[in-house]
C-alpha cells in the first residue's frame, strides 16, 4: 500500500468515526425524531426533514408548539416532553448534518 | 517530493497510529479483532438496531439473524385486511441492511447460550457474540384460549403477524356472505400494539358497511377500557352502527374458540362466526425464553438505558419482547429504543458510560381511510424504570374536525414511508 492510499483510508476512518461518534452521543430524544421526520428528502411524507435545518429555525418550532402559539396535531404534545436545553442540543445536533 | 519514502511512510504510520489510538481508545484496538455483535430479529427493533451498530462503528462485525428473506410490517396490515390496501406495500427485504455492512444470515436462531455467548442457528452453526442483541418480537401463546391453537388459527385467523394470516383474514371477507356476524376476540394486557386491534375492528367495520352492509362486527374484549377509547367510541358511533363492542363488564371476556362449529364463546354467550378473528394473548418470541431472558409473566425485564437483560448480562432485548416501564410495545418505540440501545452497546463494547437516553413514541391509528388520530408520549428513565415524562404527550383532541382528522391518516402514511425507510431502505 502507498502512503497516499494509506493516508486517504486514515482519513476516510477519520471521518467515519467523527460521523459515527455524532450518531452514536446524539443528544437526548434526537435520535427517535426521525421515526417521523425522513433522513432523506426523497421519502413519501409532508413531514419536513430535520437534518440540515437551521438550528434556529428548528428551536424556535420548537418553542411555539411548546408553548401553543403554532398549531400542531402531535408536535405541540411532544415538544411539552423537552426543556429549553433539551431542545437547544436537538436543535445543534440535527442542524449541521449534511 | 523530495522527501525520501521510508520517512513519510513512517509518519503516515505514526500518524495513522495517533489518530486511531484518540478515536479508538481501548479495548477493541488492544485486542486487534473485531467485536462481533449478533442482533437475532430482523423486526422494526432488530434491523434498526443491526444498522445503527454498524453506522456507530463500521469496524464492529455485526450480524443480523433473521429466517424470513421478505419482511412484512404489521403497521397498516389492517388496511390490507380491510381491502384499503395491497400486501406488497408491506414487503421489505434486507438488500440495503446488507448493503451497510451487516452480516444477514437467513436462519432461525434456534438456540442461545448467555454463559458461552454463543448462538445456534438452524443449520447447526454457531455464532459467537460479545453482545448478543434479541429483538424475537412477540409470540401467540397457542395455550391460552380453549380450543385456539396453532391447527386453529388455520381455519379462524389472528393476522397478529403480517403475512399469509393478513391474507387469509382478508379473503375470509371477501368470501363472506353478506348478513353474516364477524367475531373478533381481543386480549387483556401486555401485548403487541393494542391500539392497533381497535384500528382493526375500525376497519373491519368500515369493510362491512360499503361491501356487507347487512353484515356486523361483534368485538369481545377481556378489557374495559383501552388506549384512545374516546377517539375510537366516537368514530364508531359516528360511522359504525354494524360494531358492537362488548366489554369484559359486560360478558365479554373471550372463554372458548371452537374452530370446527365456528363458534366463539364469552363469559355470557356463544356466537356463531362466519368469520373469526381471534387475537390470543401473547407472549416474548420463543428464542427470549429460550435464552433465559423471559421472566415468568413470558416476557423480558431489562435496564433502562442500556436494556441489557436483567437475568442474562450481555444479551440486550429490544421492541415488544421486552418490558420496560411505560415503554409501549409499537413500531415506533422499537425502532426508537433500537437507536437508544446501539449507542449503549457501542459504547459498552469500547468500556465508555452509556448516556442517559430519552425518546419520543407516536402511534397513528386509522378509524376510517382518512380518519386518524393519534397518541403520543415522551419517555425517560427514573429511578431504574421508563415513565413518560408529565405534562406532555396524550391523544389528539376529541372534538377536533374532520380536516385535522384527515392530517392525521396523512401523517400516519408518511411516518409508515418515513421509518420504513430508515430501517430498509
Amino acid at each position: 500500500m502507498n502512503a497516499r492510499r494509506l493516508f486517504a483510508l486514515v482519513m476516510v476512518a477519520c471521518v467515519a468515526a467523527t460521523r459515527a461518534l455524532a450518531a452514536e452521543n446524539a443528544p437526548p430524544g434526537a435520535a427517535s425524531c426521525t421515526g417521523c421526520h425522513p433522513a432523506k428528502p426523497s421519502v413519501d411524507t409532508s413531514v419536513p426533514p430535520l437534518a440540515g435545518q437551521d438550528a434556529d429555525v428548528i428551536l424556535a418550532a420548537m418553542h411555539a408548539y411548546r408553548s401553543g402559539q403554532r398549531p400542531a396535531t402531535v408536535m405541540d404534545r411532544i415538544a411539552k416532553g423537552f426543556s429549553d436545553d433539551e431542545i437547544k442540543a436537538i436543535a445543534a445536533w440535527f442542524g449541521p448534518q449534511r | 517530493m523530495t522527501e525520501p519514502r521510508s520517512t513519510r511512510r513512517r509518519f503516515v504510520r505514526a500518524a495513522a497510529a495517533g489518530v486511531a489510538a484518540s478515536v479508538f481508545p481501548r479495548p477493541l484496538l488492544a485486542q486487534g479483532s473485531q467485536q462481533r455483535i449478533v442482533v437475532i430479529g430482523g423486526g422494526f427493533a432488530g434491523a434498526t438496531a443491526a444498522r445503527f451498530l454498524k453506522r456507530a462503528d463500521p469496524r464492529f462485525n455485526v450480524t443480523l439473524v433473521e429466517p424470513s428473506p421478505v419482511f412484512a410490517a404489521c403497521p397498516f396490515s389492517n388496511e390490507v385486511i380491510a381491502g384499503l390496501r395491497e400486501m406488497r406495500a408491506q414487503l421489505f427485504g434486507y438488500d440495503r441492511v446488507a448493503t451497510e455492512g451487516v452480516i444477514v444470515v437467513h436462519q432461525a436462531a434456534t438456540a442461545v447460550d448467555g454463559r458461552a455467548r454463543t448462538v445456534t442457528l438452524a443449520s447447526g452453526a454457531k455464532l459467537t457474540y460479545e453482545r448478543l442483541v434479541l429483538a424475537p418480537g412477540s409470540d401467540l401463546r397457542f395455550d391460552a384460549l380453549p380450543g385456539y391453537d396453532e391447527s386453529a388459527a388455520e381455519r379462524i385467523p389472528h393476522a397478529w403477524k403480517a403475512g399469509e394470516q393478513t391474507l387469509l383474514l382478508r379473503r375470509q371477507l371477501e368470501a363472506m356472505d353478506d348478513g353474516g356476524t364477524v367475531v373478533m376476540t381481543l386480549p387483556a394486557l401486555p401485548y403487541r400494539c393494542p391500539p392497533a386491534s381497535y384500528e382493526r375492528a375500525s376497519l373491519i367495520a368500515h369493510y362491512l358497511q360499503t361491501r356487507k352492509p347487512r353484515s356486523k362486527l361483534v368485538v369481545l374484549d377481556a378489557k374495559d377500557t383501552f388506549s384512545m377509547q374516546r377517539l375510537f367510541e366516537n368514530a364508531w358511533q359516528e360511522f359504525y352502527p354494524n360494531l358492537e363492542w362488548v366489554p369484559v363488564s359486560s360478558g365479554g371476556n373471550p372463554t372458548a374458540v371452537d374452530a370446527a362449529a365456528m363458534t366463539v364463546s364469552s363469559d355470557f354467550d356463544t356466537y356463531k362466526a362466519a368469520v373469526a378473528n381471534v387475537i390470543p394473548p401473547q407472549k416474548a418470541g420463543r428464542i427470549a425464553e429460550r435464552a433465559g431472558t423471559a421472566d415468568r409473566t413470558g416476557w423480558c425485564p431489562v435496564d433502562p438505558i442500556t436494556f441489557e437483560s436483567r437475568l442474562v448480562p450481555g444479551i440486550h432485548v429490544l421492541g415488544d419482547a421486552a418490558i420496560a416501564g411505560a415503554v409501549p410495545k409499537s413500531a415506533f418505540a422499537a425502532n426508537a429504543v433500537a437507536k437508544i440501545c446501539a449507542a449503549a452497546v457501542a459504547k459498552l463494547v469500547r468500556g465508555d458510560t452509556p448516556a442517559m437516553p430519552k425518546f419520543v413514541n407516536t402511534c397513528y391509528s386509522l378509524a376510517a381511510p382518512d380518519y386518524g388520530f393519534s397518541i403520543a408520549g415522551v419517555y425517560h428513565p427514573v429511578n431504574g424504570q421508563w415513565l413518560e415524562v408529565e405534562g406532555a404527550g396524550g391523544v389528539s383532541p376529541v372534538d377536533a374536525s374532520r380536516a385535522f382528522r384527515n392530517q392525521e391518516a396523512k401523517f400516519a402514511n408518511g411516518w409508515f414511508n418515513t421509518i420504513t425507510s430508515e430501517i430498509f431502505g
